[in-house]
């Protein structure tokens, strides 16, 4: 059957210009929708407050459900672990004698360590997490890559904090409620960040591909040195991220660079700590760079132009370690 | 109005045609129902990639095609508003696109009015593709990434997953009209 068509509206005058106002009010919600649109392309941060206050309300239910969803997780692990547990507890075993020995000669070396950089009066600098909570959204069905915290003002997190699990970075904090914040994921197109390879601190950029992978862009034109399996951290250049934060692994080479997997995938780490923002100026212990603003780390938008100090950064990321 | 007076001594038939629905859940489970799809697309797990089919706009979808008329033209514009607070694109790309797709939704059955599902899955399938195309290329005037092959897995799981949520609706449409309220 043919359902009623709507156009028709008889002779009834209520009707004919309700239907009428009702066309008007739909154009209406084309063109505000293309004005809101162009005015949030130009101004990111325009509707901040609203979607803030939107991710609050939703605080409670997020929480639950990232409950339960860690908790369906073990589930399956749980039930999982009964048909391997025989070959699992052996090859356990073997590699908690192989950590053993492993755990004294690290000792060793964090000792030796501790006195080499007593030698170049370098303090050590452990970031203390300024609060933690659930990573309880994201925005799964859009291009963007943005997830919510159940965290907020109200625990003292603020614009440009960097957002790690213990894995390793998941993002930066770029909106903020009274009880939930907006974090820009690393695999957002949007975000850049410097890194170095963990074993000799080639200096590189990370930036996202929306994908769940990122793209290492190096900073030195030769011959590509990456290898597949290098694993790569935060350099620390142009402040905002801590040197030495876990980022990602190589998972595949391209000509001038490689696509590396992250290590902190959020769809894995529930829990995660939000850190203060990394400061080099404030460290003592480091040459001061020249001019004060190459060192913009309290700015949320710092990576985007931090491109022009990142040799000198990255030379003093060096010492760091 | 209708007396919101319960009837204590009535059989379970006589109550069945005494009883009417509530005026409040007729009009508001629809909205109510759109909104809370926006909110659970990002709900379930976080994905490093887009994976989720855009539940807010499905189910928007399903009420229009299962009644034409239950919700107005304009209803784009606040739901499309909701979806962008929680969506993660650029504020106003809901409302542009929610908007354009309800007036091509009426124009769509003007010009065709003798449907079944299958047309209508197919119609939905086509608006569900262009609104994901779009949505992302906004996006990525916004600053996101964007290439064919990491919207084509949300895209086919999106027209796959329409009969479903349609079913979804069917259910919320029957709890819609549920006889609360005695009369007479």
């Amino acid at each position: 059957m043919a359902p009623k068509s709507k156009r028709r509206t008889g002779y009834s005058r209520r009707a004919q210009y309700s239907d009428f106002f009702g066309y008007i009010a739909g154009f209406a919600g084309v063109l505000l929708g293309l004005a809101v649109l162009l005015g949030s392309l130009s101004n990111h941060a325009g509707f901040a407050w609203a979607r803030s206050a939107a991710s609050d309300i939703a605080v409670p239910i997020g929480r639950l459900v990232a409950g339960t969803r860690a908790g369906a997780s073990n589930v399956g692990s749980t039930l999982a672990g009964y048909f391997v547990w025989g070959s699992e507890n052996a090859a356990l075993r073997r590699e908690v004698a192989a950590g053993r020995v492993r755990q004294v000669q690290m000792a060793g070396m964090a000792d030796e360590n501790r006195r080499l950089k007593a030698l170049l009066h370098l303090t050590q600098t452990d970031p203390k997490p300024i609060a933690t909570g659930w990573l309880i959204a994201s925005t799964a069905s859009s291009t963007r890559r943005y997830a919510t915290v159940s965290i907020g003002r109200m625990s003292g997190v603020g614009v440009g904090m960097p957002v790690v699990s213990p894995l390793g970075l998941v993002g930066r904090v770029v909106e903020v409620g009274q009880v939930s914040a907006r974090v820009l994921l690393l695999t957002d197109a949007e975000s850049v960040v410097p890194v170095r390879r963990a074993s000799d601190g080639i200096p590189a950029f990370a930036s996202g591909r929306a994908d769940g992978t990122l793209q290492l862009r190096l900073l030195t034109l030769a011959v590509n040195p990456l290898h597949i399996g290098d694993a790569f951290v935060a350099s620390g250049s142009g402040g905002l991220y801590w040197p030495g934060t876990p980022i990602a692994v190589v998972a595949s080479l391209t000509h001038d660079g490689a696509i590396a997997r992250v290590l902190a995938d959020p769809g894995v780490s529930e829990m995660v700590a939000v850190q203060p923002e990394w400061n080099p100026v404030a460290d003592a212990s480091l040459a001061p760079v020249d001019g004060a603003a190459s060192v913009s780390g309290s700015s949320a938008s710092s990576h985007s132009h931090s491109g022009h100090t990142s040799s000198s950064h990255s030379s003093s990321g060096k010492h760091h370690q | 109005m209708i007396p919101l007076v319960p009837r204590k001594s009535a059989g379970k038939r006589s109550r069945r045609f005494t009883r009417a629905p509530s005026p409040v859940l007729a009009y508001l489970t629809p909205w109510a129902t759109i909104a809370i799809a926006s909110y659970i697309a990002s709900m379930p797990t976080a994905t490093s990639a887009p994976l989720m089919p855009p539940l807010g706009f499905l189910v928007l979808l399903s009420w229009r095609q299962l009644h034409p008329g239950l919700l107005p033209v304009w209803a784009g514009l606040p739901l499309g508003f909701v979806d962008d607070l929680v969506s993660g694109q650029p504020m106003g790309s809901g409302i542009l696109t929610w908007s354009i797709a309800m007036i091509a939704l009426d124009v769509i059955e003007f010009r065709w009015p003798w449907r079944n599902f299958s047309i209508e899955w197919a119609v939905a399938a086509g608006l569900i593709a262009t609104y994901i195309i779009i949505a992302a290329l906004i996006a990525q005037m916004a600053g996101g990434g964007f290439t064919l092959l990491l919207i084509l897995p949300q895209l086919i799981l999106s027209a796959l997953l329409y009969p479903v949520v349609a079913r979804g609706v069917a259910r919320a449409d029957s709890f819609r009209l549920t006889r609360f309220w005695a009369f007479g």
